[in-house]
């Protein structure tokens, strides 16, 4: 394996990752809105028009199209762009994607990747365009489902994703896009789904992190350390299947468990997290869970009442801050 | 394209087996959404295929199934939900998904097989083959998006995908005449800039003729056609439906079964220029015997295990097993 590295943004991860594919591998494909506007001219000076389909406004027929192609001997990779628009791909993607392998009792696989981007911050785009609806997924049998957050991550989770045989969703933050890393050179460079990644190793909480959060998440952790609270920040990075095993370790090693993530409420990953962890890691528990997240609000198009609904560095020392108060430190 | 005696005979052993499949469905009282009456259509538009080409079917998918060439015990003990079943007992009569034919899917969701079928097409033009998709939809699903976004992707980059519309008239109770304001589906064509082409539905060869043309049209890298036959179903939309408010008469149902049956009509032709009562006589028993040979089959297979009942969720069974540890 080639050691070599580059410093990398994430963006660049995602086309770097899927150039790489491409010539590995014939049988990947894009397909998608808008190609040459969504950072994809690289793929489309490098490869056959064939493997780049630009369509017209039909994201359930397109998504469908990709499902069909990946059972009929491709491996489509379909870029749905806006996160907003993916529940007119809904149906294609739960009803045959998660489904024609079971349905059909094995005879059918379905090595398909949809891409999912999701804005947050202060876009000032409104509501029908900033979404993060990946817990809507994670409820539907069938599916792999990613969310990386370091360029690193992106690339080595996004190749896995499109060598894997089964339909997955990578949820890509835009907000990470400018965000440089080390990235290996190394084609085979993989990160397997289904692995968590302990970003900041600690002993007195556990911050699981989803997507963009990250960042403020080890912010807060290196804060929290001076005041001599020991953070351990992981980033599950697959929300499907879940690493519950790297949670609950962690959990048996603190006793204390914050989630944050930057997506509505109600059902979201975090509750399903604080879920299991009750569940299967209560006797470990000494406090309550808690779970930052971004209320069950739209998303007003002023960029400055925008940002004030998403979670912020200051929530996650607050709400830390406060446990530690409440429950004491052991 | 030339229909030999050996071809006509073929086709007509696919209409009789598809009508003696569904009656032993109606008798074994299974759950089904039985296409007695469509028989000329399904067979007509399949004899020109190959196994290589794929076609996509939905809920009433058992005529496409057996005319394909899926083998009858599967699909029969698939109906029971047996383990030895085409799907394992996992797909049932809305997904009698037999690979090896070449039926790559069936979607309960109508209209869901249209973008299937044309991401096969894709496939196959990007992997460059001579191999067809053939999507089957009804008048129901001609109202859905998908069909209008589907042609329009198929037409525009001329992908090997022939539409195929089994036009019985109704979408569950709804009759076309109360759904859409063209109740001649080929001629959404003309907005797609492809060839449409309406068929009678009862009449087998006339239905081979058109889809020939069409398969070799898309072969050689012309591009989509979408074929409209006329056709009906004289049974219910599912087996046990009830109808609290009749959607169509009896006598017109009445006319279907004694005017219209395909299998009638093709033996009547068939026995006035081609063959005797006898070699239809000897196909009919033959298909008879292999129908309850399927049943007999079925009866004696078992049902799926519980413990197996997460197989097949993923390519891993590691991750199926990560998956399943709740409720085992």
């Amino acid at each position: 394996m080639q050691n070599t590295q580059a410093l990398m943004t994430y963006k660049e991860a995602i086309t770097q990752a899927q150039k790489e594919e491409m010539e590995r591998d014939q049988s990947v494909i894009l397909i998608g809105e808008d190609l040459t506007l969504h950072g994809n001219t690289e793929l489309i000076d490098t490869f056959d028009k064939k493997r780049l389909r630009s369509t017209p406004v039909s994201e359930n027929s397109l998504t469908g199209m990709g499902v069909g192609a990946a059972m009929s001997g491709l491996r489509p990779i379909v870029d749905l762009t806006v996160a907003s628009f993916v529940y007119l791909a809904s149906d294609p993607i739960i009803n045959q994607a998660a489904k024609q392998r079971y349905m059909t009792g094995g005879q059918t696989q379905v090595p398909i990747v949809f891409r999912i981007w999701m804005y947050y911050d202060d876009t000032g785009n409104g509501a029908q365009h900033t979404d993060r609806p990946y817990a809507m997924f994670m409820n539907s049998p069938g599916l792999k489902i990613i969310v990386p957050s370091t360029a690193s991550d992106m690339k080595g989770l996004l190749k896995s994703a499109i060598r894997d045989n089964d339909p997955v969703l990578i949820f890509e933050d835009l907000k990470l896009w400018d965000d440089k890393e080390l990235v290996f050179n190394d084609p085979n460079f993989l990160i397997p789904i289904g692995k968590a990644d302990i970003k900041r190793p600690g002993s007195d909480l556990t911050l699981v992190s989803i997507g963009a959060c990250l960042n403020i998440a080890l912010s807060a952790a290196e804060k929290l350390d001076i005041e001599g609270i020991s953070v351990e920040v992981i980033d599950p990075r697959t929300l499907v299947p879940m690493d519950r095993d790297a949670i609950l370790s962690s959990i048996a090693k603190t006793g204390r468990l914050v989630i944050v993530e930057n997506a509505h409420r109600t059902n979201g990953a975090s509750a399903e997290i604080a879920a299991f962890v009750s569940d299967q890691g209560f006797h470990n528990l000494k406090a309550p869970i808690q779970r930052i997240t971004t209320p069950d609000i739209h998303i007003p198009a002023c960029a400055q009442l925008e940002k004030q609904l998403y979670p912020t560095e200051g929530d996650i020392l607050r709400i830390i801050r406060g446990l530690i108060q409440k429950t004491g430190r052991f | 394209m030339k229909l030999t005696i050996e071809k006509r005979l073929e086709m007509y052993r696919k209409m009789v087996t598809i009508r003696y499949f569904e009656e032993a469905v109606k008798h074994e009282e299974i759950m089904g959404h039985l296409c007695i009456g469509q028989e000329a259509t399904h067979v007509g538009a399949c004899m020109p295929l190959k196994h290589t080409d794929l076609i996509t079917a939905y809920h009433r998918s058992h005529g496409h199934s057996i005319a394909k060439g899926a083998p009858l015990r599967g699909l029969m003990a698939e109906l029971m939900g047996k383990t030895t079943g085409c799907c394992k007992g996992r797909g049932g009569t809305l997904h009698l998904i037999d690979k090896a034919s070449g039926i790559l899917a069936t979607s309960a969701i109508v209209g869901g097989g249209i973008p299937l079928a044309l991401g096969a097409g894709l496939s196959m033009d990007n992997r460059r083959t001579d191999h067809v998709s053939v999507c089957f939809f009804g008048d129901g699903a001609s109202n859905q998006g998908t069909f209008h976004e589907s042609i329009n992707m198929a037409a525009l980059w001329k992908l090997p995908v022939i539409f195929f519309c089994d036009n019985n008239r109704y979408s569950m109770s709804t009759s076309l005449k109360n759904a859409a304001g063209q109740t001649d589906v080929a001629m959404h064509a003309r907005g797609y800039n492809i060839p449409g082409i309406i068929v009678d539905g009862q009449d087998v060869e006339a239905v081979y003729k058109v889809t020939y043309n069409a398969v070799q049209r898309a072969r050689k890298g012309h591009g989509p056609t979408l074929i409209e036959a006329k056709t009906y179903r004289f049974e219910e939309h599912s087996m046990g439906m009830e109808v609290p408010m009749p959607y169509r008469s009896q006598d017109e149902i009445q006319r279907y079964k004694s005017f219209c049956d395909p299998i009638a009509l093709y033996k009547t032709f068939l026995l006035s220029h081609f063959t005797d009562e006898k070699s239809l006589s000897k196909i009919e028993r033959e298909e008879k015997k292999a129908i309850n040979d399927a049943v007999n089959f079925s009866k004696k297979s078992d049902y799926p295990p519980l413990k197996s009942v997460s197989e097949h969720m993923h390519s891993d069974p590691l991750v199926e097993l990560s998956f399943s540890r709740e409720m085992l």
